[in-house]
């Protein structure tokens, strides 16, 4: 089999079964709420985590200015309560702006 | 419990007001992401059935991009397929956090499942209420799922015609809609907000330093700052046992047996 393939075909099963683990395992193990409350915290942290990392960091380096301050724009305009759209256009513009700007 | 029990009862209608709309904004931001990814993909001299296939069966954008990155970077298939299932490992606790809003049958979990992404699972988290979080999951799953996967189509196919996709700033759409989606979270939460910053800090701190998908899983480790704080009031403490008489402690810490290897004592 093409190791390419192989890859792809290792990845997608891996990922199904991590998928797969709260669906499978519900109604069979009853969870304490405060298992539950902290899973919920949980994701909330690994989402935030994913964010900050996402807007700080490009590979193992610094992702340069342009991101993280787009990305402040968007939270600011987020924060105050501001549409969906304008948020995501907000972030995306300022760094697309600083970047014309030659901040990188 | 009532709602799940019987499937395909997911309604337009359980969504509140303007989510919708939110959650079309995702499909169309990720759509754009999509794009790039299949052009990065082929312009880096992968065979459009790579990122296609990936797309379909892996489903999972941060994970494709470091496993093209590295394909195309001739890191090999190991290396690829192994930084890819770090990364998604985070999926696992998402779908921990999920599993009561897919439904009950069996059909709605195998498929269900396959949906859970960072995106579903925000939408997910952000509603309250069993309904609103069943159709948060199924609608803005479904549609996320056939968004990425024709983008991903139609960007493996134009190839690199598109060029620097970074130039539009994208790469801050990502984050920004992350930080939008759980801003509802951390405002009611302040254990949530403790705990995400500390994790945020662990994160980005390790970033450097690690390979690709364990900072944000060592993030995790900012749970333990939820656990201070007035969010989880403890039961009446029953009342102290009387204290034994304080001579006694005195005369323990007083002990100057040297003989006993540290540790020992206890």
């Amino acid at each position: 089999m093409n190791a390419t393939l192989a890859c792809v075909l290792a990845l997608a099963a891996g990922t199904y079964v991590f998928r797969l683990a709260g669906p499978a395992l519900h109604g069979r193990v009853e969870l304490p709420a405060r298992v539950q409350e902290l899973l919920t915290v949980g994701a909330t942290v690994l989402l935030v985590a994913l964010l900050a990392t996402g807007a700080f960091t490009e590979g193992q380096g610094f992702a340069g200015w342009a991101r993280p301050a787009g990305v402040l724009v968007g939270g600011v305009l987020a924060w105050c309560r501001a549409p969906f759209a304008v948020v995501v256009v907000g972030a995306a513009g300022a760094t697309a702006l600083l970047r014309l700007a030659g901040v990188h | 419990m009532d709602e799940g029990s019987r499937p395909g009862l997911v309604r337009l209608a359980h969504l509140p007001p303007g989510v919708l709309r939110d959650i079309a904004l995702v499909w169309l931001a990720d759509a754009v992401v999509g794009v790039s990814f299949g052009a990065i993909a082929v312009a880096g001299g992968l065979p459009v059935w790579v990122p296609v296939l990936m797309s379909l069966l892996v489903y999972a954008g941060s994970a494709q991009f470091s496993a093209v990155g590295i394909l195309t970077a001739g890191g090999g298939p190991v290396a690829a397929a192994a930084t890819g299932l770090l990364l998604n490992s985070r999926t696992a606790a998402f779908s921990l956090a999920l599993a009561d809003d897919l439904g009950r049958s069996w059909t709605a979990r195998l498929i269900g499942a396959h949906l859970i992404t960072d995106e579903t699972a925000a939408f997910v988290l952000a509603q309250n209420g069993g309904k609103q979080r069943k159709a948060a999951f199924w609608i803005s799953g479904i549609g996320l799922f056939v968004a990425w996967n024709l983008s991903v189509l139609a960007g493996a196919l134009a190839g690199s015609a598109l060029g620097d996709t970074d130039r539009f700033g994208l790469d801050a759409a990502f984050p920004a809609v992350l930080l939008a989606l759980v801003l509802p979270a951390l405002r009611a939460d302040s254990a949530a907000r403790r705990a995400s910053a500390a994790g945020a800090v662990i994160a980005v701190v390790a970033a450097p330093l690690l390979p690709a998908g364990v900072p944000v899983l060592l993030a995790l480790l900012g749970l333990l700052a939820a656990r201070r704080g007035p969010r989880h009031p403890r039961r009446p403490r029953r009342p102290r046992r009387p204290r034994r008489p304080r001579t006694d402690r005195t005369d323990r810490t007083d002990r100057t047996d040297h003989t006993t290897a540290p540790g020992s004592a206890s």
